[in-house]
């Protein structure tokens, strides 16, 4: 497993930042989740970790930091675990979307933009898998990777000021789901009708970073059943296990 | 149990914050003001993380129907109980019937009212900060019942005890953010000679300042953001996050408020002026 440079820098009192080189790449994703898991190896209790692309936030929450200290103790972790072959086991998800038109109110004028038809784009959209970079901005939002260019389109010029929570959207780079209802301006394609933030339950957010997703195209009757199956707590979301 | 009779312009219960959900896009939340909260369940000998009430701008009219103690701290909104006044810092018995309310804000912006053993309200993730979608509700309204256990025997160690007011200070203190090293000098200057507004725009995910500093065309991966992390928008606004402020961002990141000016910043209302000071 490659291994790659890494800078630390001091985040106030209690963090510290760890940056990988900037790019959006799995084999630097890979690195960050492996110096995680040696780093939880140390059972240092108070830590807390979150990652986005090509960097670590690393908060402890029983104390302030001295920082020479921290940066040496992460530098050394980071050394000693390209040493160690990596025992994370990774997933991928199929998320079921409708991408029926009560749904993807942006679909017809993306496809246009796009230059394709909705059963291509569909098509294309469906037939990727995506990377989990991270999770946050909202609880249980993720940042995917891996869009093909042909389904990059630019933000919508307004954003709404409600996007229905479920929604799947296009913008740039990145496609992915509004976990909540929030304002949004993000072209929306179709409806994912399974949580992706549920805080009732013991793992709130079953996707886990570094894991892939695989969105796969459901009818509105479909929909209708999954929505009431994870609403009753007996929706299970389809993994395979991935080697990292 | 209590019953919010009016809950005031924004009430809502906290404790010290949610910790442990960060990877999974879960703010932090907790009180805003820590240093006022850990004040006041000092005095009544709560655990420091015990939830109290966070009281925005103007007060809530609360009937208490058990005994307890409780005690008041941060902004001052002049408070009675059964419309004798009473004080921040001072240990207060209530029994059933009784009635605390609010007049005018004096000083401050987040008044908070604790009580013996800490409300009891459902705990979602660890913590019992409101904050949706993590709980069901966001803040407190008329005719909400907010559980508390019964105390007729404590005995405080200090029943009242004269505390300055941390929080007026017209100065935050910032440690370098991680893309401090973006700065020009022209940037630099403005943001430690200048004078800063809150804006209108502030709440507790952020606060927005009405002063524009000189803007950048730096763009970024998005990574992680905390409490305090002052975040500079292409335009040159500022924008510092607060208790649930979103884990993650996109805006250079280029100062971080040390923890104490947090809670000074919380203090603040929009109007509010201040200098920034580098540690």
């Amino acid at each position: 497993m490659k291994s790659y440079p890494i800078s630390i820098k001091p985040f106030g009192e209690r963090a510290v930042l760890v940056e990988w080189p900037s790019e959006v790449k799995e084999s630097i994703l890979a690195d960050i989740l492996d110096f995680m898991e040696a780093f939880k190896a140390l059972k240092i209790p108070g830590w807390e970790m979150s990652v986005a692309y090509n960097s670590l936030t690393m908060v402890y929450n029983n104390d302030h930091l001295d920082f020479e200290e921290t940066q040496k103790m992460i530098l050394e972790c980071h050394a000693e675990q390209a040493k160690t072959a990596s025992t994370r086991v990774q997933h991928l998800w199929t998320i079921p979307v409708c991408y029926d038109l009560e749904f993807g109110i942006d679909i017809q004028e993306v496809a246009k933009t796009l230059n394709l038809s909705v059963e291509e784009l569909i098509k294309q959209h469906t037939s990727h898998q995506y990377v989990v970079y991270g999770i946050g901005f909202l609880p249980g939002f993720m940042y995917l990777g891996g869009l093909p260019q042909s389904l990059e389109i630019p933000r919508r010029a307004e954003p709404r000021l409600q996007v229905a929570r479920g929604s799947v959207g296009l913008a740039g780079k990145q496609t992915g789901i509004y976990p909540q209802e929030s304002p949004g301006g993000w072209n929306i394609i179709g409806n994912c009708p399974v949580p992706l933030f549920n805080p009732s339950i013991k793992e709130p957010c079953f996707v886990k970073v570094g894991d892939k997703i695989q969105f796969h195209k459901i009818s509105k009757a479909e929909y209708e059943l999954h929505k009431i199956e994870a609403e009753v707590g007996i929706y299970k979301p389809e993994k395979e296990v991935l080697h990292a | 149990m209590l019953k919010v009779l009016k809950s005031g312009f924004f009430v809502t219960i906290q404790d010290l914050g949610r910790y442990g959900y960060r990877d999974i896009g879960v703010p932090v939340s907790g009180a805003m003001d820590v240093d006022s909260v850990k004040k006041a369940n000092l005095l009544l000998a709560n655990a420091p993380n015990a939830a109290v009430m966070e009281i925005t701008m103007t007060g809530p009219t609360l009937l208490f129907e058990e005994p307890s103690f409780i005690c008041l701290s941060g902004a001052h909104i002049h408070a009675t109980l059964n419309n004798k006044p009473i004080e921040n810092y001072q240990v207060v018995q209530v029994t059933k019937g009784d009635i605390v309310s609010y007049g005018r804000l004096e000083n401050g912006f987040r008044a908070y009212l604790a009580i013996k053993g800490g409300f009891q309200t459902e705990k979602v993730l660890g913590s019992r900060s409101q904050f949706v979608p993590v709980t069901k509700t966001k803040r407190l309204k008329d005719g909400d019942e907010v559980l508390y256990d019964k105390n007729i025997s404590f005995k405080p160690l200090i029943s009242e005890v004269k505390i300055d007011d941390h929080f007026l200070k017209d100065y935050l203190e910032v440690y370098k953010g991680p893309e401090f090293e973006l700065l020009n000098d022209s940037q630099l200057s403005e943001i430690f000679t200048k004078t800063f507004t809150v804006s209108k725009e502030n709440n507790r995910m952020a606060y927005q300042l009405s002063e524009l500093i000189e803007g950048h065309a730096h763009s970024m991966l998005t990574s992680g953001t905390l409490p305090g992390t002052v975040q500079l928008t292409p335009a040159g606004r500022l924008i510092i996050l607060m208790k649930d402020g979103q884990t993650t961002g996109g805006y250079p990141r280029i100062l971080q408020l040390s923890e104490e000016s947090i809670c000074t910043l919380a203090q603040k209302k929009s109007g509010d002026i201040f200098t920034i000071k580098l540690l």
